[in-house]
């Protein structure tokens, strides 16, 4: 890969997350075999392959939600441990395929992270939202919206509004239109987008998708995933 | 101790006769539970008539040590059968199940036997340490079986959700404080049922026992209530520890949810 240069590697644009030889194991299979990515800030990353070679996984052990066997995950160069690890997902955020939302209105689910200790110094901001949803042609109303009305789409930009307020670094999204019409997925590569616009030198991007046409439009970097490994055919 | 009738086997026979009813209903509606029937029948006979000798040798032995072995064999089966009734195990299961109705019922019964009943004449009295601690476990036993269960299964089965919350920054508490909330509280809820009708709907068992037995009511009232208590007490307390112990089980300390730990048993 690009060379890394490790303790050094203040000197020029630091790596805001780093994949060094993730590997993940389950019975006599091996999920994730020694997998390696570096993201900086700027990157947008498109992951494709096939159904079962990882891609899911590779994301979730980005976001350290499963033990691992091997390797480590870096942010800003450090090892995240034990009591950084709320704060480390809190600003590298994976969002599922399907989201999963509680039951209540869509203001209800986008206030719930607020609760959390390590969002206790921020507050809701309804302003924010009502901007967000403007830019996708839904006004305020969306907001007192029942979880159980909802559709597939309206769920998903619900899943990133509430991701998205929390200022995180990195979003990491797993199919999040593979199960959307065509409308829904161009309002959310559209959120995504202006989100990521923001502030492009500081945040970056990872989808993973099946999509090959949709890995071009979002993605400056297309990365193959196959059988565990990532092929580094990291092309600009 | 002599304001009883004694009862012949004869007598006793005559009672378990009326399990022809259960067989008949089982019969009349097809229910196939004859051959259960029979064998609920033959087990409560002869554990119970095991029990009584067991009771008698050691309640003429009066030795602790012998009261304390008893005990701990009853703690045990108490805490492997609570966790054998959980449709969902992981590992480690025993070890909490065991590790819960131990610590509380053994705090709450040493309570009940250094405090409340400071008379009797050796804490070990049999007489009143095994009873006791009899109908503590036997409560306890229930409320860390649903408590257990309920945690289990609301987590295997929101799994989603515990997971988008940890990825939003939650720690693993404020992920499973839902499930956990749940767990405990129901729990705790069939208790507190009790507590709310005990005298009106139902006398219960040992007060019953002791009527019979020729107990002033209102002497068999205050054993009652100090038994709801102790029972309430070490419900809660057996409630909270399986269910923290197994969220200890189940998240690590880098905040990961460990789903793949919980198995569903298929032969139900």
């Amino acid at each position: 890969m690009d060379e890394p240069t490790d303790s050094a590697g203040t000197m020029h644009l630091p790596f805001l997350l780093q994949a060094c030889g993730l590997v993940r194991r389950a019975a006599d299979r091996v999920l994730l075999q020694a997998v390696s990515l570096d993201v900086r800030g700027g990157d947008r990353i498109a992951i494709a392959g096939p159904t079962g070679s990882g891609k899911t996984l590779l994301l979730r052990a980005l976001a350290l939600l499963d033990p691992l066997q091997g390797g480590q995950v870096r942010w800003h160069g450090d090892d995240v441990r034990h009591d950084d690890v709320p704060k480390f997902r809190s600003r590298v955020i994976y969002l599922h395929q399907r989201p999963v939302l509680a039951e209540g209105t869509v203001e209800e689910n986008l206030r719930q992270p607020f609760s959390f200790r390590v969002h206790r110094e921020r507050r809701f901001d309804p302003a924010l939202h009502r901007e967000r949803l403007a830019s996708l042609g839904r006004d305020a109303s969306f907001l007192r919206k029942l979880q159980r009305d909802l559709s597939g789409g309206e769920s998903q930009i619900v899943a990133l509004l509430r991701a998205m307020q929390l200022d995180p670094e990195v979003l990491l999204l797993d199919e999040p239109t593979s199960a959307l019409d065509s409308h829904s997925s161009q309002a959310v590569e559209r959120l995504v987008d202006s989100w990521f616009s923001e502030q492009p030198e500081r945040l970056a991007v990872i989808w993973v998708t099946h999509d090959r046409q949709q890995a071009h439009r979002v993605a400056n970097c297309v990365l193959e995933m196959n059988g565990g490994s990532l092929q580094s055919s990291r092309s600009t | 101790m002599n304001g009883y009738v004694e009862l012949s086997y004869l007598q006793v026979g005559l009672a378990a006769l009326l399990i022809v009813v259960n067989g008949a209903i089982s019969i009349g509606l097809r229910l196939r539970m004859e051959r259960s029937l029979f064998l609920a029948s033959v087990r409560t006979v002869v554990q119970l008539l095991l029990v009584g000798l067991v009771l008698e040798w050691v309640f003429r032995l009066d030795r602790w040590h012998v009261v304390v072995g008893v005990a701990c064999l009853m703690t045990l089966v108490a805490g492997l059968t609570a966790a054998s009734r959980n449709r969902r195990r992981y590992p480690g299961i025993w070890l909490n199940t065991v590790v819960s109705v131990w610590a509380s019922a053994w705090l709450v019964t040493a309570f009940a036997l250094f405090a409340v009943m400071q008379e009797i004449d050796k804490w070990y009295q049999p007489q009143y340490a095994i009873p006791l601690l009899g109908m503590i476990l036997g409560n306890t036993l229930n409320g860390i079986s649903v408590g257990l269960n309920t945690l289990t299964e609301a987590l295997a089965t929101r799994r989603e959700q515990v997971e988008s919350l940890l990825a939003l920054g939650a720690t693993r508490w404020e992920a499973a404080r839902g499930p956990v909330r749940h767990a405990v509280r129901t729990g705790m809820i069939p208790i507190i049922n009790s507590m709310m009708v005990v005298g009106i709907v139902s006398l219960p068992g040992m007060m019953t026992g002791q009527l019979i037995a020729g107990m002033a009511p209102a002497e068999a009232v205050k054993y009652q209530v100090v038994i709801m208590f102790l029972i309430a007490s070490a419900t809660a307390l057996g409630t909270v520890g399986v269910v923290v112990l197994s969220f200890l089980r189940l998240f690590n300390a880098d905040h990961q949810f460990l789903y793949a730990q919980i198995d569903l048993r298929i032969n139900e």
